[in-house]
Order: structure tokens, then sequence, then C-alpha cells
């Protein structure tokens, strides 16, 4: 059986369908989790890096990345992760932050390149309101990337990212 | 494994490897042991929001784990979940300190702010690691490990701070716990080759960076007495307190019950 070649593009417009399994209103590409697609004749290989190291959601996405090529046609797909350079929620597009603003999820401040240990917290507004005036309940929330807030204009609870 | 964890395992010598499995075991073992106590708060915490807290962190730590044992994995093939789940109490690395049950919440804050401290400037160090594949998890782990710190460092000052009995607890938790402390600076055998190759930092340089973090932390900020207790520097991370082989008992008997269990 022979298969027609795959072109990148066409493997990154597959990847970009392929959801977040804790946040479904973005994808693996949105949040900047591809880092390289190759392909090499019939084989295909994708480099992904994980958001938290403990995530376990990771396996699911690598198996999810796996598939949305295999259903290209393509039989020889490699899914890779590396470390290198580590994940940072400033990758993650911008139009994926509208979308988990509106989600309720209010989007990750930027988190520059500072190397200090510092116990200073990033402003985060209300994704409901835009007030800044919010407090964070919870420095951990439901899934490791994220925490706890409440507005203090809207009293609306609301989960943010946290700036990685 | 990725590429480049496989092409720096080939370049290291026969004592600078065995050290670095015996260093990269100690450092997950602490991850695991500690992760476990962490996990027996699931369900018991004293609100919700610190239930989920906690949770975090151990699965945070958890995943820190992995990461060293993928490494260990390049250098000699070892199977991550084999060795946490199927190695019995003499064959862990783990310090004394992680072992000792969970105690009350003072305890367990306090324990975990003096390890997060250690760990963060553990990892800031290791960063610049000659070894690549132990600067990248370095890299990864540090920006992960300053979630935990701000947590902790915050929970210390509002328990020494707080009522006359959470000062009370959080003064006996740094008691009973100080001397253990001492123990995260001690080098594993063939440590000191691995220093002066550059793969990991100089533990006595660290203990002098944590001490001017946690001393102004707990002293200054938190009003908190240090204990003149002797340092728990005797024994080698071979020799274990009676708590851990109950622990690993729990932590490994479902996976022991089914050994070749490949769907949960």
């Amino acid at each position: 059986m022979t298969t027609l070649p795959v072109t990148p593009e066409q493997v990154w417009t597959a990847l970009a369908a392929v959801p977040d399994p804790e946040i479904p209103v973005v994808s693996v590409t949105d949040m900047g989790m591809v880092r390289d697609v190759t392909v090499d004749g019939g084989r295909v290989s994708v480099t992904f890096t994980p958001t938290f190291s403990g995530c376990p959601a990771l396996h699911v996405i690598r198996d999810s990345i796996g598939e949305a090529v295999r259903a290209l046609g393509v039989q020889d797909v490699e899914v890779r992760s590396t470390l290198t350079p580590p994940w940072t929620t400033d990758w993650i597009q911008p139009d994926a932050r509208e979308r988990l603003r509106q989600y309720g999820i209010a989007p990750p401040a930027p988190a520059g390149d500072s190397a200090l240990i510092t116990l200073d917290i990033e402003p985060t507004r209300c994704p409901r309101c835009d007030s800044f005036n919010v407090r964070m309940t919870g420095s951990f929330g439901p899934t490791l990337c994220k925490r706890l807030y409440v507005c203090d204009a809207c009293r609306e609870p609301f989960e943010g990212f946290k700036s990685v | 494994m990725t590429a480049t964890e496989q092409q720096a395992a080939g370049t290291l010598s026969g004592p600078l490897r065995a050290a670095l499995i015996e260093k990269l075991t100690a450092l997950a073992d602490d991850e695991i042991i500690l992760a476990h106590r962490d996990g027996e708060w699931t369900g018991h915490a004293p609100i919700l929001e610190e239930d989920i807290a906690l949770a975090n962190i151990a699965q945070d730590e958890l995943g820190h784990a992995g990461l060293y044992l993928e490494l260990r994995r390049a250098l000699d093939g070892s199977d991550a979940d084999q060795l946490a789940f199927f190695r019995d109490a003499a064959d862990y690395r783990s310090a004394r300190f992680v072992e000792l049950p969970k105690g009350d919440w003072a305890f367990t804050m306090v324990r975990q702010f003096l390890f997060d401290t250690y760990e963060a400037l553990w990892l800031d160090a290791a960063r610049t690691s000659t070894y690549a594949p132990l600067a990248e998890v370095a890299e990864k782990a540090f920006r992960e490990e300053k979630f935990h710190l701000q947590h902790t460092a915050l929970w210390v000052e509002r328990l020494a701070l707080g009522t006359g009995e959470s000062r009370r607890r959080t003064q006996a938790a740094l008691d009973e716990l100080w001397p253990y402390a001492a123990q995260l600076f001690q080098p594993v055998p063939g440590e000191a080759e691995l220093v002066a190759a550059r793969i990991v930092p100089d533990l006595d340089k660290l203990r002098g960076s944590w001490e001017s973090f946690v001393l102004p932390h707990l002293t200054g900020k938190c009003g908190l007495t240090l204990p003149d207790a002797p340092a728990d520097a005797g024994a080698g991370r071979d020799t274990h307190t009676e708590h851990l082989a109950p622990l690993l008992a729990e932590m490994q008997s479902v996976a022991r019950a089914v050994p070749n269990a490949e769907v949960w």
C-alpha cells in the first residue's frame, strides 16, 4: 500500500485540532506545546514539550498527537518530547488567550525571563469584568497550571493561569 | 529518552557515571517519599484549597522524580516504575528528613518550606551543569518549584505569627526538623568528583545560600527560634528511619499486587 506524502503544513493543521485534554477550548498548538514537525518521505516526526513535568495529561497528549497524524494516512509516526527550551506561558497564542478569557480562565501575565526566586505574585485581571481588584484564594488550582481567585469587583470566583 | 540524554550519557567515565546514578537516585527518592507524605493529606487537609494545593505540590515533586529517573534510565537502562514500586527500603536513598511521618499541619508546612528552598536553590545552581540533560531538567523544574516556595513560605509565616497554639506547633516542628534538614547537604558517595566536573552543585556552598534564605525568614520575619540541637549528619542515605518501610508497604501495595498490570 502506498500513501501520498503529507506536507508539514498539513500536519500542523491537523495538530491545531488536537485539544488540550484539561482545557478543551485551546489546542496543543495554541498552547505552544508543539515545537517541531519534520516530514521525511512517509515518516513524520513531531516534537512536543510538556507544560508541567508532573502533568498527568502527558500520555493523552502524546497519544492524541500520534492519532491526529495517523488520521492523515501516515503509518510511520514518531512523537518525541523535549525539555529544551522549557515551556513558558509566553508561548500561548494571542487568540488562545482570548478564548481562555471567554472560557473564564484569566490568561497568564508575561512570564519574562527573571531567574530570581521571588515571592512577588504577578498581577491578574478578572476574566469577566476586567477588574484588577482580585484576590488569590488558592495558589494552586484543579490542574497544575492554574490558581484560584475571586474578584472583589464582580464577586465571581475564577481560575487564573500561572505565569511560567 | 532524548538524543541529548543518550549522547551525554556516552561521554561519562565509569566512576562519574556510577556517582551520577547514585545522586539521581537520591534526588528522585527524596521527591517520591516527600510526595507520598504530602499525598497523605489528600482528603484530610484543614481546608479544601490546601487539600488541592498539597496534592498539586505532591504531583510536581513526583514529576521531578520522573525527570531524574529518566536521566538515570539513559545511564543504566533502569525503569522508573520498577525503581519506585519494586525496591525495598534498604535500596532507597531518601533522606531521613522526608521519611518522618506527616505530623500536624505546621510540621508539614515547615518541612515543605525547608525542602522547597533547598530544592529551588539546588535546581537554580544545577541549571549550569556541564551534563546537558541535567541542566535541561533543572531549568524545567526550577520554574515549577518557585510556586511551592511562595506557598510554603507564606504558610510558615501565617502559622508562626498566628495564634499562640499555631506558634507553639510551628516552633515544635522547627525544633524537630532542623537537625534532620542537615542531611539534605550530605554528599552521596562519589559526589566530590561530580562537583569537580561541575556536573552537580557543591552542597557546602548550597548550604550557605540556603541558610541565608531560610534564617532571615524563620528567625526574622516569623520570629521563631533556632534549636541548638546538633545536626543529623551521621549516617548516610543507606540508613533509614523506622518510618520508611511502612510507607513503602502502603505506597507499593497496588503495584506489587498486580505487577504486570497495563491498564489501571
